[in-house]
C-alpha cells in the first residue's frame, strides 16, 4: 500500500474509533487524562505495528486493548516509583490492573459512549464546556479544530478543556448514564448541546463557512449516534429529523454572493432530497410514539411541511400555524411567538400578525431582537404603511450584527425607497 | 467524597416568618436531617445565627482588624450547612435538592479536598 494512502486510511480509522476507544478507556482507567494518554500511545503503536502485521480484524478493540496495556505498564512503573519514594506496597495497584484486564472481555462499547456523552453534557459544567468537551471527547475533533469552530485561539480552547476536565474530577461528576427519572431530565440537556453544535454551524455568520458545515456534520453524527444508543426515543428522533430537514436546505440558504436567501425565495432544486427523505421518515416515526410530544419533533414537523411543498404556494400554512400553537403550549418563548406570527400572516393576513407582534413587543422581553423588528417592517410594508415599515427596518438594522442579515435589511429599505440610516 | 452543602437564603424573609411557618420549616429540616442520618450520608450540619451577629476578621501587617458584618453584602446569606458523604456529584445534588431551603433559597455544593496524607 502506498504510504500516503495508508496514512489516510489510518487517519480515517483513528477518527472513527477515537470517541469509543476513549469512552471505554475512561471507564477502565478512571479519568480523562490517563485515557487520552493511553489512546495516544495506542495510536502510535498502531502506526508502528499495522503496516508490518496487517490491520487487526477489529481495530477499535485492538486500540482499546493496547491502550489499556500501555496504561497498566505505566501504573506498574508509577507504583514501583512510588514504592521507592514512599515505601507503599504495589499489591493494590497490581490488583487494580488485573481487574482492568478482567473487565475488558465484556466491554459494552455503546454503554461507554453514552456515559461519555452524559458526562460531557453534565449540568454542573458550563454551556461552553459542554460543546467543547463533546466535540473534543465524543466526536474526536482536535483541540485546534474545536478552537477554529469557536473562533478562539488553540491555547484558549485547550485551557477551557483542561478546566472542564478538572471540574469533572474535582467535583466528582460521575461517569454514568443516569437512571430514570433523572435520565429524562438529563437527556434534554444532552439534546440541547447537540442542537447547540448544530445551530452554531447553521447560523449565517460572515466567517468561515467550511467550519460551519463541519459543525453541522458533527451534530448530525451525534444525533445518529444517540439514535443508535437510545433507539425509539421520540426526542432524539425529533432532533435528528429537525437537523436533517434544516441541513437539507443548507446549499440554498446563501447566494453565490454570500447573501441570505429566505426560505420562500430558495431554489428548491438545490435542496438535498436524500436528507429530506430521511428527515421526513424520522418525523413520522417520532410523532407516532405515544406519550409526551417532544418540542423537537414539533419543530421537525413544521420544517417537514416547508420541505414537502413543491412550490412555496403549496405550503400548508394553516397546519404550520396549528403546530406553532402546539409548540407554544409545550415550550413558550418569544422567538416561537414571533415565528407563529409570521405563519399567521400567511393565513389571516398582515394586520392580525402585526397585532401579535405588537403585543409581544409591548411585553418588552425581546425589544432588541432584530428579527422582531424585521418582521414588523415586513407586515407594515404589506399593509402599505411605508414610513412605519422603513422605521421598523432601521430599528432592526440597529440590532442586527451579521453582515448578510444587514444587507438583506438594507435591500428591504431600498425597496421602499429611502436611506438605510435615516434622513 | 465529602461535600459541603452551603444553604443560602434571604435572612430577612426568614426573620419575618410567623411562628407557625417557622415551626413547620424546623420540622421539615428535622425530617430531612433524620433521613440523611439514617442513609449514612450525614457527617455534620448546623444552623448559623444571622449575619447581624457576624464579625469579619483580617490580619494585615500583623494587625488584627475585626469588623462588623459579613465579608460581602449579598441578597442571600449563608444560613447553615450540611457536611455529607456522597458517592458522586449526582448523589450530592440529589441530597441538596431535598434540603427545605432549596425551595426558597439556594444550595452551593462544594466538594471537599481529601485530607493530606
Amino acid at each position: 500500500m502506498n504510504a500516503s494512502i495508508r496514512d489516510q486510511a489510518f487517519e480515517e480509522i483513528f477518527r472513527r474509533e477515537a470517541g469509543r476507544v476513549l469512552a471505554t478507556l475512561i471507564r477502565l482507567l478512571g479519568d480523562f487524562d490517563s485515557a487520552e494518554e493511553a489512546r495516544q500511545e495506542a495510536f502510535i503503536a498502531a502506526v508502528e505495528q499495522w503496516p508490518a502485521q496487517g490491520m487487526p480484524a477489529n481495530p477499535g478493540a485492538w486500540l482499546i486493548k493496547t491502550g489499556r496495556n500501555k496504561a497498566i505498564d505505566r501504573i506498574r512503573r508509577d507504583a514501583v516509583f512510588r514504592t521507592k519514594v514512599q515505601g507503599r506496597e504495589t499489591a493494590s495497584v497490581e490488583a487494580d490492573a488485573a481487574a482492568v484486564v478482567e473487565e475488558v472481555g465484556d466491554t459494552a462499547f455503546g454503554d461507554d459512549r453514552l456515559r461519555l456523552i452524559f458526562t460531557c453534557c453534565h449540568p454542573a459544567l458550563s454551556g461552553e464546556a459542554h460543546i467543547a468537551l463533546t466535540l473534543r471527547e465524543v466526536c474526536g475533533l482536535t483541540t485546534q479544530a474545536v478552537a477554529r469552530a469557536f473562533l478562539v485561539s488553540e491555547e484558549t480552547m485547550a485551557q477551557r478543556l483542561v478546566r472542564a476536565k478538572k471540574k469533572i474530577r474535582d467535583a466528582g461528576i460521575p461517569y454514568e448514564t443516569p437512571e430514570p427519572p433523572l435520565f429524562n431530565q438529563r437527556i434534554q440537556g444532552v439534546l440541547a448541546v447537540v442542537y447547540g453544535v448544530f445551530t452554531e454551524g447553521y447560523a449565517v455568520t460572515a466567517g468561515s463557512r467550511l467550519v460551519d458545515a463541519e459543525l453541522c456534520a458533527e451534530a448530525l453524527r451525534l444525533g445518529r449516534l444517540l439514535d443508535e444508543l437510545l433507539p425509539g426515543n421520540p426526542a432524539v428522533l425529533g432532533l435528528l429529523a429537525l437537523m436533517l430537514l434544516h441541513d437539507a436546505r443548507r446549499g440554498a440558504r446563501v447566494s453565490a454572493a454570500g447573501d441570505v436567501v429566505l426560505l420562500e425565495d430558495q431554489d428548491r432544486a438545490l435542496w438535498d432530497r436524500a436528507k429530506i427523505a430521511e428527515g421526513l421518515a424520522l418525523v413520522d416515526q417520532a410523532l407516532s410514539i405515544p406519550g409526551q410530544i417532544s418540542p423537537y419533533a414539533v419543530q421537525a414537523a413544521i420544517a417537514a411541511l416547508h420541505v414537502r411543498a413543491r412550490r412555496k404556494e403549496d405550503t400548508d400554512w394553516p397546519q404550520i400555524v396549528g403546530l406553532y400553537e402546539v409548540l407554544l403550549r409545550l415550550q413558550p418563548s418569544p422567538v416561537i411567538e414571533l415565528n407563529h406570527a409570521v405563519a399567521v400572516s400567511m393565513v389571516d393576513g398582515a394586520a392580525r400578525a402585526l397585532d401579535l407582534v405588537d403585543s409581544l413587543r409591548a411585553r418588552g422581553q425581546v425589544s432588541e431582537y432584530h428579527l422582531l423588528h424585521a418582521a414588523r417592517g415586513r407586515f407594515l410594508q404589506q399593509l402599505a404603511r411605508p414610513n412605519e415599515a422603513r422605521e421598523a427596518y432601521r430599528t432592526a438594522l440597529d440590532f442586527a450584527t451579521l453582515e448578510p442579515e444587514r444587507r438583506l435589511l438594507m435591500a428591504r429599505i431600498a425597496s421602499i425607497g429611502g436611506s438605510p440610516f435615516g434622513e | 467524597m465529602h461535600y459541603l452543602l452551603l444553604i443560602y437564603s434571604n435572612e430577612k424573609e426568614i426573620a419575618a416568618m410567623n411562628p407557625s411557618a417557622l415551626g413547620s420549616m424546623t420540622a421539615e429540616y428535622m425530617e430531612f436531617t433524620k433521613g440523611i442520618v439514617q442513609a449514612g450520608q450525614f457527617k455534620a450540619g448546623d444552623r448559623l445565627k444571622p449575619t447581624s451577629a457576624a464579625t469579619t476578621v483580617r490580619v494585615r501587617n500583623g494587625q488584627v482588624a475585626a469588623t462588623d458584618g459579613p465579608f460581602a453584602e449579598t441578597r442571600e446569606q449563608l444560613g447553615g450547612y450540611y457536611l455529607v458523604d456522597a458517592k458522586n456529584l449526582d448523589e450530592a445534588i440529589a441530597i441538596a435538592a431535598r434540603i427545605p431551603g432549596a425551595r426558597w433559597g439556594s444550595i452551593e455544593v462544594r466538594p471537599i479536598w481529601p485530607p493530606q496524607t
